[in-house]
């Protein structure tokens, strides 16, 4: 047993967690309670959500997305899943299950989509098919079926898992190339647009340590394994470098991307392109684009043609922008 | 004490007992990056582990976009 361990600073019982960039430690009561705060205080910051909303969470049976999703619930929102089977090998299969077990045990309802059932292909065959890193045909194909899924389901709002340590680590690329277009773009919230739904991210003001502390907490299942198509990317990088910073100096993550809302974007209002592209609809699947035909159905058109390609083929290659 | 570690999945046995932050030390890991679990429950940084627990040091950074 633990012969002096810290206490918590709200009720004084042993504590659980240390939040240094709160300099204090929390009991289980008291650190879930933190995170709903945290919650709350985004979704009114920002204009979320509301009660009313009819919530889509994009679900991938990680710790965020899952986090995300208990928590809407837990603070009295209506949320159903939806989960896309990317064809990741072994990864995908389990990632499915813990996202199928979740709602189950919640009552939850899961819509699933299926890449190779329902577009004949997979994200290793798309990435080799297309030349591209995985990550991104593999955001491609999930960002259209996000939106294609909120919207054939009327839904009102699509939620996403991004915690501050994702966008934090997108910012610090951002800047680190002073890429003024994406920067004008990171927002917590995305209007809907013609053809777009409305997207948000109600945890970015929490980090990724504390959601994984919220679904052990909480006894939530979540896949720990990584996406063996992560390894070696930029985003993982970035997010080194800032917990090396973070550790120095704690807060410095939340400083950097709270205040980046708070003091930067506004001066970037009108700067991204998003914003004043003129869009027309796919030819194919009617989508919003600026083509002819939208990044989605060119990945298909080559992907679905293309012979089966087994993950390890393309390992290693996740090099790309993000 | 028995230590298991992800990604790779792998366990570790280290004599005699020190804190959390101690152990994370010593195999180099951040403090931001990981959760220590000991018999199944969250423990903080100051927290003893003794020759006798079990811990799990669980990675929290993923690497998607
Ligand atoms: S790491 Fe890349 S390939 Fe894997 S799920 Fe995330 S975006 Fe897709
Ligand atoms: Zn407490
Ligand atoms: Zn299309």
């Amino acid at each position: 047993m633990v012969a002096v361990g810290s206490k918590c600073r709200v009720c004084k019982e042993p504590a659980i967690i240390d939040l240094p960039r709160h300099n204090a430690h929390f009991c289980a009561e008291h650190f879930l309670e933190l995170c709903r705060r945290q919650v709350v205080k985004a979704i009114e910051k920002f204009e979320m959500l509301t009660k009313d909303d009819r919530i889509l969470v994009a679900v991938s049976g990680g710790k965020d997305s899952l986090a995300v999703w208990d928590l809407l619930i837990d603070l009295g929102y209506q949320a159903d899943g939806l989960y896309i089977g990317l064809g990741i090998g072994e990864y995908s299969d389990t990632s499915a299950e813990f996202a199928r077990a979740f709602a189950a045990q919640r009552d939850l309802h899961l819509i699933e989509v299926s890449l190779r059932d329902q577009y004949g292909y997979d994200v290793p065959t798309a990435s080799k098919a297309t030349k591209r890193v995985p990550c991104s045909a593999c955001g491609i194909s999930k960002r259209h079926l996000f939106d294609k899924a909120a919207l054939d389901g009327g839904y009102t709002v699509l939620v996403t898992g991004h915690n501050l340590d994702d966008e934090a680590a997108v910012l610090f690329g951002n800047t680190l190339r002073w890429d003024v277009e994406y920067l004008a773009r990171q927002l917590p919230v995305l209007p809907s647009r013609h053809g777009f739904p409305k997207k948000v991210k109600p945890l970015v003001r929490l980090t990724e340590r504390e959601m994984a502390a919220w679904c052990i907490v909480r006894g939530i299942d979540y896949l720990v394994d990584e996406c063996p198509m992560a390894v070696g990317n930029k985003h993982l990088a970035y997010k080194e470098a800032l917990n090396a910073i973070e550790q120095q100096s704690p807060g410095s993550k939340a400083a950097f991307y709270l205040n980046f809302l708070e003091n930067m974007a506004p001066l970037l209002v009108g700067r991204s392109a998003a914003a004043t592209d003129s869009l027309q609809s796919c030819s194919s699947c009617g989508a919003p684009t600026t083509g002819d035909l939208c990044a989605f159905c060119r990945v298909v058109a080559k992907a679905s043609a293309h012979e089966p390609v087994p993950v390890e083929l393309v390992l290693g290659k996740g090099r790309g922008r993000r | 004490m028995k230590v298991l570690l992800r990604n790779p999945r792998r366990e570790l046995t280290i004599d005699g007992k020190r804190s959390v932050n101690s152990l994370l030390a010593e195999l180099q890991l951040a403090r931001e990056s990981h959760l220590v679990i000991r018999n199944g429950t969250l423990v903080p940084g100051d927290a003893e582990l003794t020759v006798d627990d079990v811990v799990e040091i669980r990675p929290v950074i993923s690497g998607g976009a």
